[in-house]
């Protein structure tokens, strides 16, 4: 029978997996040099904590005794399977020698549960950056590298992922698989890269967590109560990378994925209706996001090694400062638009500046833009073919009162628009301007 | 650790172009290969002569049949290889993309690919 000390023992087992066990497990892939090898070793260290805590005591330093216990049982294992093959103890001895002198392990019973000297507690907050940069190494699929990060870093299980991707376990759990395995072939090193790749590395591991969070962000489809928090889990992720690397774009991007965040409970009626900023209501707008958002902004900033992420995060965070949308500093909009445009142009950042040049100097200005843009030759993706360029230009129209004008391009923008609530929305609009003479 | 470097290019393309195109591109092509030379990690190099020269051995009925032409019918076809030695993936690539197929050539359909090497031996029978 339990007693209730084993009781609260066991429940801080539990405490320590899922505050810890990623970081364990980070510690335990660069100890063994195999992702796979170092899950198994996670879970018999955590067998071995069920096993002696309650006996022997909490140790004071329960994740590095876990690193411990997790090392010896994976050579133990590879020890036993020797027998039958003379390169496993080999690898055994390999293994023993990376990890430095052992400490107390858990196997050796001498009282107390003891603090391990040899688990490179140096080491520890590299292993997490370890993981993620190899976990969304840019010689994996982009799809594997989500995959991965998910469930490694994150600790969410491939039906938790495949949930949450509206897609298949067997598929999520062959991605993983398949990833893994690249890893190992092509031998892919766990290294936190140097100064001269980390940008370009940096970037691949930034998109990343911006797609699982525009993935949770922007769920339209599915259920929603099933579907794991993806935004949170990206919003997480991005507080530990600027913890760990406190690179500027790093803060950019948690900036922005927070002011998105700080709208989640306005940007949506109760039904479900897609609400646009303007119409939102601002006092639902969370204001500790903007906050942290905003000061964030400004830290990466001052740097002047900003990026992309870092100057739509500033365009959120001048909305967000507005108490209304009359308020709204459009000419500083549509001057970080202009920045945005040569860090990294693309059509869909041209008509954003083309909408914010509408705000500051008139519909009619905007316009102008927008027209210039739809007839721009030889762009690889086709604004024409984007529901959204033809419906900002239907607003405008709109607003300049060319209303037979403004419906074809709502009808446009219908034809080409794959989403329901935006659906919805454009009806809506082309009904208003039926109804009016 | 052993990584197979195979350099693809679109053979229609060069074949189209100009003597003068050629030449500039040869200049181009120079300044890469004495960076990928000097990395210290290149082991071999070699450029191959166009697949109208190929012949393709396949088994059939227990015998072996010859075939005029490369294996697969692909616009984008091998043209040469390197193997480079390298720590990790991610040395090989620092190395491989100092080779000109992967700086230059976009407009050729030029690639490298890059196999880790599971086995490999050398022979004495290799003249360079």
């Amino acid at each position: 029978m339990e007693n209730p000390e084993t009781a609260s023992v066991l429940a801080k087992v539990e405490d320590v997996y899922r505050l810890e066990s990623r970081r364990i497990l980070a510690t335990l892939i660069r100890l063994l040099g195999d992702f796979d090898l170092a899950e198994e070793a996670l879970h018999e260290a955590f067998r071995a904590a069920v096993e002696q805590w309650p006996q022997d005591g909490v140790p004071g330093n329960p994740r590095a005794w876990l690193v411990s216990a997790g090392r010896f049982k994976a050579i133990d294992g590879i020890r036993r399977r020797a027998r039958f093959d003379e390169n496993a103890e080999a690898m055994a001895r390999f293994y023993e020698d990376q990890g430095g002198a052992q400490g107390d392990a858990p196997g050796d019973s001498s009282g107390e549960a003891g603090e391990p000297s040899g688990t490179g507690e140096e080491g520890l907050e590299d292993d997490r950056l370890r993981l993620i940069f190899t976990c969304c190494h840019p010689a994996l699929a982009p799809d594997a590298q989500i995959a991965l990060t998910m469930r490694e870093v994150c600790g969410l299980t491939t039906e938790e992922i495949a949930r949450a991707f509206l897609t298949e376990g067997p598929t999520v759990a062959q991605r993983i698989v398949r990833a893994k395995a690249k890893i190992r072939e092509a031998r892919i090193p766990y290294e936190v890269p140097g100064p001269e790749q980390r940008p370009e590395r940096l970037a691949a591991v930034l998109r990343v967590l911006y797609l699982v969070f525009n993935e949770g962000y922007s769920a339209s489809s599915g259920d929603a109560v099933a579907r794991p928090d993806l935004s949170g889990e990206a919003i997480r992720l991005g507080r530990l990378l600027v913890e760990l690397l406190p690179e500027p774009e790093a803060k950019g991007l948690l900036a922005l994925m927070l002011l998105h965040e700080s709208r989640r409970a306005a940007r949506a009626s109760e039904s479900g209706e897609l609400i646009l900023l303007e119409h939102q209501d601002r006092s639902l707008w969370n204001r500790d996001l903007i906050r942290a958002g905003s000061a964030l902004v400004e830290e990466a900033l001052l740097s002047r090694r900003f990026g992309p992420y870092t100057l739509q995060a500033a365009i959120s965070a001048v909305h967000a400062e507005a108490a209304a949308p009359e308020a709204t500093d459009w000419a500083q909009i549509a001057g970080l638009y202009d920045v945005l445009l040569k860090a990294d142009p693309s059509p869909i950042v041209e008509l954003n500046r083309a909408v914010a040049v509408a705000m500051r100097d008139g519909p009619e200005a905007g316009l102008r833009l927008i027209d210039g843009l739809l007839v721009k030759e030889g762009a690889e993706e086709k604004l024409n073919e984007y529901h959204l360029a033809h419906s900002a230009r239907a607003d405008l129209l709109r607003r300049l009162q060319r209303n037979s004008e403004a419906a074809a391009a709502y009808r446009r923008a219908l034809e080409l628009t794959q989403q329901e609530p935006e659906r919805r929305f454009l009806e809506k609009r082309l009904s208003e301007l039926d109804a009016s003479p | 650790m052993k990584y197979l470097c195979l350099a693809y290019g679109d053979e229609k393309k060069y074949a189209a172009m100009s003597k003068a195109e050629l030449e500039e591109m040869g200049v181009k092509c120079k300044s890469h290969d004495e960076e990928l030379h000097q990395g210290g990690h290149l082991a071999l190099i070699a450029s191959l002569a166009p697949t109208r020269s190929a012949t393709t051995l396949r088994p059939l009925n227990g015998k072996t049949v010859l075939y005029d032409g490369p294996y697969a019918e692909t616009k984008e076809q091998v043209g040469g290889f390197f193997i480079l030695e390298a720590r990790d993936l991610n040395e090989a690539i620092q190395a491989a993309s100092k080779h000109p197929a992967a700086r230059i050539g976009e407009k050729m359909g030029c690639a490298v690919e890059i196999r880790p090497i599971e086995f490999f031996e050398a022979t004495g029978a290799i003249r360079a």
